[in-house]
């Protein structure tokens, strides 16, 4: 039967042992140490090589986590969202990670992260790990380090994760590369920003929340999106669904939470899994190389005597800059 | 021309503060302020918000990893819960994790909580040039 295959995985196959006993740090985040696990996603966010080796040895107990998106635009409610869900979460028994992105100002490479403001939780409860991350000049809204995080609080032992961005057309199609199902949250009366986002409204979302229900307009909105859901190509059957949610009152979080496993449900009995996956593993690979060569060719390309010599012909005219560029290629390929 | 992020003493990570307003006082206009200062001096600023207990506030320091706590507090409080703060940083095993200070104190306050361990404190009309050096010196690091 294809019917949960996934499901299936996840809860029988045991999670794989290293042959190698695992290192201090790695035991400590396996365990539920918090303090580690806080200090681990530093030294990932600084790209320490220390960090790399641990995500290594951690690599096997990642994978299995239900990751989901929620973006949408400044102050529609997503962090009020994450708060409720965490409540409805904890009722069914989950330990869930929590990611929460705001964007690094240009300026100073500072960052005030506010969305902790509206999660109300208790502080001694071990099944919620909620991390902020500024993003460090990264475009598109996710930080660079998102996807390592991810899998350091699933292997702290999170089966469902939960990412907030501050959303963009670009951010939702880079969510896409680590969530396996993406929320897009809206409000009643956001007519500009859905014209906006309408082009590609639905490639974006698997799931529409009109937030704020409680507000005057909401059926109108949610009606609008379903009918234009209606018109989309659905992928595996599944055709974006539209829930109306109020954090204040609260209302419609189950249904939302509902609609979210509907979706795993549908990717994981569907054709497209494994396409999804090869693609994001592929995408991933690239950007690790790229990011190999890229330092590389920035340690390569370091103005040496040999390179202002051969400025200094061009500038003389004694040689063209093709030539030189020519000649450069070849020194340069040679490092690498 | 953009400056560089503040990095911290542990590596090339900008510095990161949790600003917190302990207890049930709601002028938060300090802790706003302050944490605006921060930001624009390159430091990421995590904002707790009101009402947070001492236990919400050693979690949430642990849970983000920051270099330093800013506690903003004007309803009097403070004798009770900074020590407390101060005190479950230990039992955590995160006394690194620095403590500091603004808002309504007065000085005789100010003495014994220097002493029980928290690095500086800071009243009304401190200028934020003064805050932001000294986040910068308690994180460890000069400013470039
Ligand atoms: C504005 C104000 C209010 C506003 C608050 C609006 C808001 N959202 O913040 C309102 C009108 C709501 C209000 C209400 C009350 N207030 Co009032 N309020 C003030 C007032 C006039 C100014 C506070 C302020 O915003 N200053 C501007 C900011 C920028 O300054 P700051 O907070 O001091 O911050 C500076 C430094 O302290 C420091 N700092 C602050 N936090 C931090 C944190 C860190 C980490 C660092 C490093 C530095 C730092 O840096 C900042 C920049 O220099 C003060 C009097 C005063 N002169 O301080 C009274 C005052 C604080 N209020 C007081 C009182 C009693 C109240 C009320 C209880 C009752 C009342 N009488 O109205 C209520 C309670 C409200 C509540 N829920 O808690 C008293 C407190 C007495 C005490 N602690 O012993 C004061 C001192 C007035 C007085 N002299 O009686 N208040
Ligand atoms: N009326 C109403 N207000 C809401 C609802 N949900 C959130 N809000 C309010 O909307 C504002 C923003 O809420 P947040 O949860 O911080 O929104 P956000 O999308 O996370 O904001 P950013 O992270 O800053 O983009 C707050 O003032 C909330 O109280 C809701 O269901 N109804
Ligand atoms: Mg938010």
């Amino acid at each position: 039967m294809k019917k949960g295959v996934r499901g299936a995985r996840r809860q029988a196959r045991p999670v794989p042992r290293a042959s190698s006993p695992l290192s201090p740090v790695a035991r400590r985040i396996v365990s539920g140490d918090r303090r580690a696990l806080g200090r681990l996603i530093s030294d990932v966010e600084s790209g320490r090589p220390e960090a790399r080796d641990v995500l290594k040895e951690l690599h096997p107990r990642t994978g299995r986590s239900l990751v989901v998106g929620l973006s949408g635009p400044l102050g529609v409610g997503k962090s009020s969202l994450v708060n409720r869900l965490l409540q409805h979460l904890k009722g069914l028994g989950k330990r869930v990670g929590v990611i929460a992105v705001d964007p690094s100002s240009p300026f100073s490479g500072g960052a005030v992260l506010g969305d902790r403001v509206r999660i109300d939780r208790d502080p001694s409860d071990p099944s919620v790990f909620f991390r902020s991350m500024a993003s460090r000049g990264h475009p598109g809204g996710l930080s660079q380090s998102t996807r390592e995080v991810i899998r350091l609080l699933e292997a702290f032992g999170m089966d469902t994760i939960l990412v907030e961005t501050v959303g963009s057309g670009q951010v939702d199609v880079e969510i896409h590369s680590i969530a396996s199902t993406r929320i897009v949250v809206l409000v009643p009366h956001l007519g500009d920003e859905v014209q906006t986002l309408k082009a590609g409204l639905f490639e974006i979302a698997d799931v529409f929340v009109v937030n704020k229900c409680d507000l005057p307009g909401a059926d109108r909105a949610a009606r609008d999106l379903s009918e234009l859901a209606q018109l989309s190509t659905p992928v595996d059957g599944w055709r974006p669904r539209v829930v109306q949610t109020s954090t204040l009152l609260p209302s419609g979080i189950p249904e939302l939470w509902a609609a979210v496993e509907e979706h795993e449900q549908a990717l994981r009995s569907g054709t497209q899994l494994r396409a999804r996956l090869t693609e994001r593993a592929d995408q991933e690979l690239r950007s690790l190389l790229l990011a190999r060569v890229q330092g590389s060719l920035d340690q390569a390309l370091r103005p040496t005597p040999a390179w202002g010599s051969l400025v200094s012909e061009v500038v003389d005219r004694t040689l063209d800059p093709y030539t030189a560029s020519e000649k450069a290629y070849r020194r340069l390929i040679q490092c690498l | 021309m953009p400056n560089s992020p503040t990095p911290s003493a542990k590596g090339k990570r900008p510095i990161r503060v949790l600003m917190a307003k302990p207890g049930l006082d709601g002028h938060d206009r300090g802790a706003k302020v302050v944490a605006r200062a921060l930001r624009d001096a390159g430091m990421e600023v995590i904002y707790a918000g009101l009402r947070q207990t001492p236990e919400d506030i050693v979690e949430a320091a642990v849970e983000e990893d920051v270099d330093l706590i800013g506690l903003s507090i004007l309803s009097g409080a403070h004798m009770v819960l900074f020590p407390r703060v101060l005190q479950l940083l230990k039992t955590r095993k995160a006394s690194e994790i620095k403590v500091f200070a603004g808002g309504i104190i007065p000085d005789e306050d100010a003495r014994k909580l220097k002493q029980m361990g928290i690095r500086a404190i800071f009243g009304p009309g401190t200028s934020l040039q003064t805050i932001v050096d000294t986040a910068r010196q308690l994180a460890g690091k000069r400013a470039s």
